[in-house]
């Protein structure tokens, strides 16, 4: 009589495809594309007018040189106060002449509200490193989000990221709006 | 009176198929849904640098790529950081021409949408990043987004 084997239950197999998918699901990291979006000025038209001077109070100048050193607002600085600078100048506490004006506007579902008229200004060298410009770049970002994060907290209760109504976005948006611009290049340094 | 038969005769093993099916598809959806497909070869090195007010990339067929790094092989092509765009090396003269490509490659409506990644190794200098930019804006390819990894910001500790 031929030997025969007892016969295997595969009725748990379904759990261990189970336990390998979740186990899969949970530990891949999905690569996704990540990074800091902006938006380019538009170029400039030759035959276009002077667009008219912006007042030196509302400007925040931020230079980065080829050595990778910061010069804020004609004073050396530091990536790591960097942001606070960024927020002190955009919210002005205390209403500083040499700080930006405010422009009180009505916005819908937040009402009156001192908008600042600042723009930050960043201009590299040619020289400068990637890593840094994307640190300075980092660093402006977050202090315009943490404004609108406060913004957002005070009104809806929540932070800016986590509004979900578009309406709500856009009223954060225009209360806060994200002033970087980056100064036409200029060679100083060299390669 | 019952009687024990003693169960001498075994019987061949049939491992139930009948749920095989139901794991290779799933494990089959998953791999499909995951899996990137990445189009070109890198011939630049890009060490991403890190950042933490990222954004994701959403439309992934909106999206157009620029390689700025040092080429893989140092020997052959030097050090100095190079463009790469599609599956070749490219100067920033060719910027226009393969926005202009991307561009017919997408429907008109979804054209304003487009986005230009850019790529660069962190060690590169802003010089040949700041002539892409430039590039791209006298095609008016506004959008942009600097392609970092999520992480804490390189000189704040």
């Amino acid at each position: 009589m031929a030997r025969m084997s007892p016969e295997i239950n595969a009725g748990s197999m379904a759990d261990i495809a189970f336990l390998l998918l979740i186990f899969f699901l949970v530990t891949t990291t999905m690569d996704v594309d990540t990074g800091i979006n902006r938006m380019l000025p538009p170029p400039i038209d030759p035959n276009a007018p002077e667009p008219p001077p912006v007042r030196e109070r509302n400007v925040f100048v931020v230079l980065v040189d080829a050595q990778d050193r910061l010069l804020v607002e004609g004073e050396p600085g530091r990536i790591d106060r960097l942001r606070e600078q960024a927020k002190h100048f955009l919210l002005n506490p205390d209403n500083d002449p040499s700080l930006p004006v405010k422009e009180t506007l009505d916005i819908d579902y937040i009402g009156e509200f001192d908008v600042s008229r600042g723009v930050i200004s960043l201009q590299n060298d040619r020289g400068t490193s990637y890593e840094m410009y994307i640190a300075v770049q980092n660093e402006l970002a977050a202090a315009v989000r943490e404004l609108r994060d406060e913004v957002s907290r005070e009104f809806f209760g929540r932070r800016f990221s986590e509004l979900t109504d578009e309406d709500l976005v856009n009223a954060v948006r225009r209360a806060v709006p994200m002033a970087i611009s980056e100064a036409e290049p200029k060679d100083i340094g060299g390669r | 009176m019952g009687r024990f038969k003693k169960d001498t005769v075994k019987k061949t093993p049939k491992i139930n198929t009948a749920s095989l099916p139901d794991i290779i598809f799933m494990l089959l959806f998953f791999f499909m849904v995951t899996t990137v497909m990445r189009e070109t070869t890198l011939y630049v090195r890009t060490q991403l640098p890190s950042a933490t007010e990222i954004q994701q990339l959403e439309r992934r067929s909106l999206v157009s790529f620029i390689y700025i790094g040092p080429p893989m092989q140092s020997q052959v092509f030097g050090t100095e950081p190079r463009i790469q765009l599609y599956d070749s090396f490219a100067s920033v003269d060719d910027i226009a021409a393969f926005v202009e490509s991307e561009r017919q490659a997408t429907a008109e409506a979804e054209r304003p949408l487009m986005t230009t990644s850019l790529k660069v190794d962190s060690e590169t200098r802003m010089g040949i990043v700041t002539d892409v930019k430039q590039e791209l804006r006298m095609v008016n390819a506004l959008r942009v987004n600097y392609s970092t990894l999520r992480g804490e910001v390189a000189g704040i500790r």
